[in-house]
């Protein structure tokens, strides 16, 4: 048996996308696992981010882009500030969420999809985040119209909730911008 | 001391949850002779959710931001880390030419990429040996935390050590307090979470409480409104799930600043904060 077997294919579709839309050399990598170590989520997640790495260098698509840890990875960037082939993970990571999107699979954690899809929503309608709105609409989509609620009551005695949705000019420009955006990226991915 | 002047890019956060964050900014901005003009109709950064959805549209809500303040030829102050954080990766994609040229067509107007931006903390300790102190914060041990965005990635935010930075801890020293030395200063708090896996919140943000209190900190200092939301407002719950008392303090570095300028705890808004630092400075004689 030849070592060429278990050699990532270089037609890898995966390896190619991650490494062309986030510039990284994931071939780099040599798995010495000081992402997943420093890692603050990775006590969390079904692979750690090293298995990621890995998973992309093998062209495993399915198992990269249906794991939690692209949803758990809140870009804290202890991975890219730490790995040692100085190979931006949380770079890597994001690509994983742009194919995600373009892709629309079932995510692995769907409330964590839901609350960033709602987030951007709320910017396109409105320009600026509104965090009741944003808590309301996230649970509403969510069917858990309770969950959340602790804090609530807390958050407006101390006035800390404005009710009444943001109003900015701009919001015409940003609504232009999403439009235009959707429309480059479609043909795009 | 000669006024400087800075586009002000509160984000959305101060305006609702972080208000006191924007109260005591402005307050203690001014006190030095620090000009913050807020930009006019303003939009959100996209904070941590847009950049993952999508790289254009993550750059180029900042980039009409990054525009605006061009436009006034001043540079750009962001008090909230994850605006910070994301107009920095911003500025920083935009000179690569092609993405400039791209993002411009998207904006429809000339924009050079030439937005200096700061980091209100940065400022503050710039000026740190022009302010007029009337008040020493002595006795006070502070758990200066700087969480995640301000510090990492160190080549594009270029803020301070990587792994121990020390601005704010200076900056606590030179109003008298005391900055202690700890493991957490930039271990993740759990970040956007609260609301989808508050588990990893509680878990990530009780470790760098209860390290803060162990070591013998009066409070924690804060540059970020997620950081203090998370570590402030979900404390209760923190010490139900982990049996463990914590009732620590979380303070934004302003409010401290404003004290040591002998503002008023109410004109600080200290007590907007879920866990109440109103005892902790009445026993130092702060309050």
């Amino acid at each position: 048996m030849t070592l060429g077997s278990i050699t990532p294919s270089p037609l890898s579709e995966l390896r190619t996308f991650v490494e062309n839309q986030s510039g990284q050399k994931v071939l780099q990598c040599y798995q010495c696992g000081k992402c997943s170590a420093g890692c603050p989520a990775a006590y969390v997640m079904d692979l750690g981010p090293r298995q990621i790495m890995r998973a992309i260098q093998l062209g495993l698509k399915e198992e990269a882009l249906g794991s939690s840890t692209i949803w758990l990875c809140v870009f804290c960037q202890t991975c890219s500030a730490r790995c040692p082939a100085e190979i931006d993970i949380a770079r890597v990571m994001e690509s994983l969420r742009w194919l995600a999107a373009a892709e629309k699979g079932k995510p692995a954690e769907k409330d964590i999809e839901l609350f960033h899809r709602t987030f951007l929503n709320l910017i396109q309608r409105f320009g600026r985040i509104q965090e009741l709105g944003l808590g309301v609409l996230y649970n509403l989509l969510g069917r858990h119209p309770f969950a959340n609620m602790t804090l609530l009551p807390g958050m407006l005695t101390r006035g800390k909730l404005p009710v009444l949705p943001p109003r900015v000019k701009g919001v015409s420009q940003v609504r232009k911008l999403f439009a235009k955006v959707k429309a480059i990226e479609k043909g795009f991915l | 001391m000669r006024p400087h002047t800075y586009a002000y890019y509160p984000g959305c956060t101060l305006h609702s949850t972080a208000k006191e964050y924007d109260v005591s900014t402005r307050l203690v901005c001014e006190e030095m002779g620090i000009v913050l003009r807020e930009l006019e109709d303003w939009t959100c950064c996209g904070a941590s959710s847009v950049h993952p959805t999508s790289h254009l549209l993550g750059i180029v809500l900042p980039a009409r931001e990054l525009q605006a303040a061009e436009q006034l030829g001043l540079p750009l102050a962001a008090a909230c880390a994850l605006c910070f954080s994301r107009l920095k990766h911003t500025a920083y994609e935009l000179t690569d030419k092609a993405k400039l040229g791209l993002v411009n067509e998207l904006l429809g107007k000339e924009f050079h990429n030439a937005t200096e931006v700061v980091h209100l903390l940065k400022v503050l300790y710039e000026a740190r040996d022009a302010m007029p102190l009337r008040r020493l914060l002595k006795g006070l041990k502070v758990a200066c935390y700087y969480g995640c965005l301000l510090v990492r990635p160190q080549d594009i935010v270029n803020f301070d050590d990587v792994e121990d930075p020390q601005i704010m801890d200076r900056l606590m020293e030179k109003l008298g307090a005391e900055g202690i030395e700890w493991d957490f200063k930039t271990a993740c708090c759990g970040a956007s979470l609260p609301l989808t896996r508050r588990d990893v919140v509680l878990k990530l943000s009780h470790r760098i409480l209860s390290q803060a209190r162990q070591l013998g900190a009066d409070c924690v200092a804060v540059a970020c409104p997620m950081c203090h939301s998370n570590l402030d407002a979900y404390q209760k719950e923190m010490e139900a799930k982990y049996q463990d008392k914590l009732e620590l303090p979380v303070l934004y570095f302003t409010q401290l600043v404003g004290l040591a300028l002998d503002f008023s705890p109410k004109q600080l808004l200290l007590d907007k904060h879920f866990t109440d630092p109103l005892p902790m400075l009445k026993d130092k004689g702060l309050a």
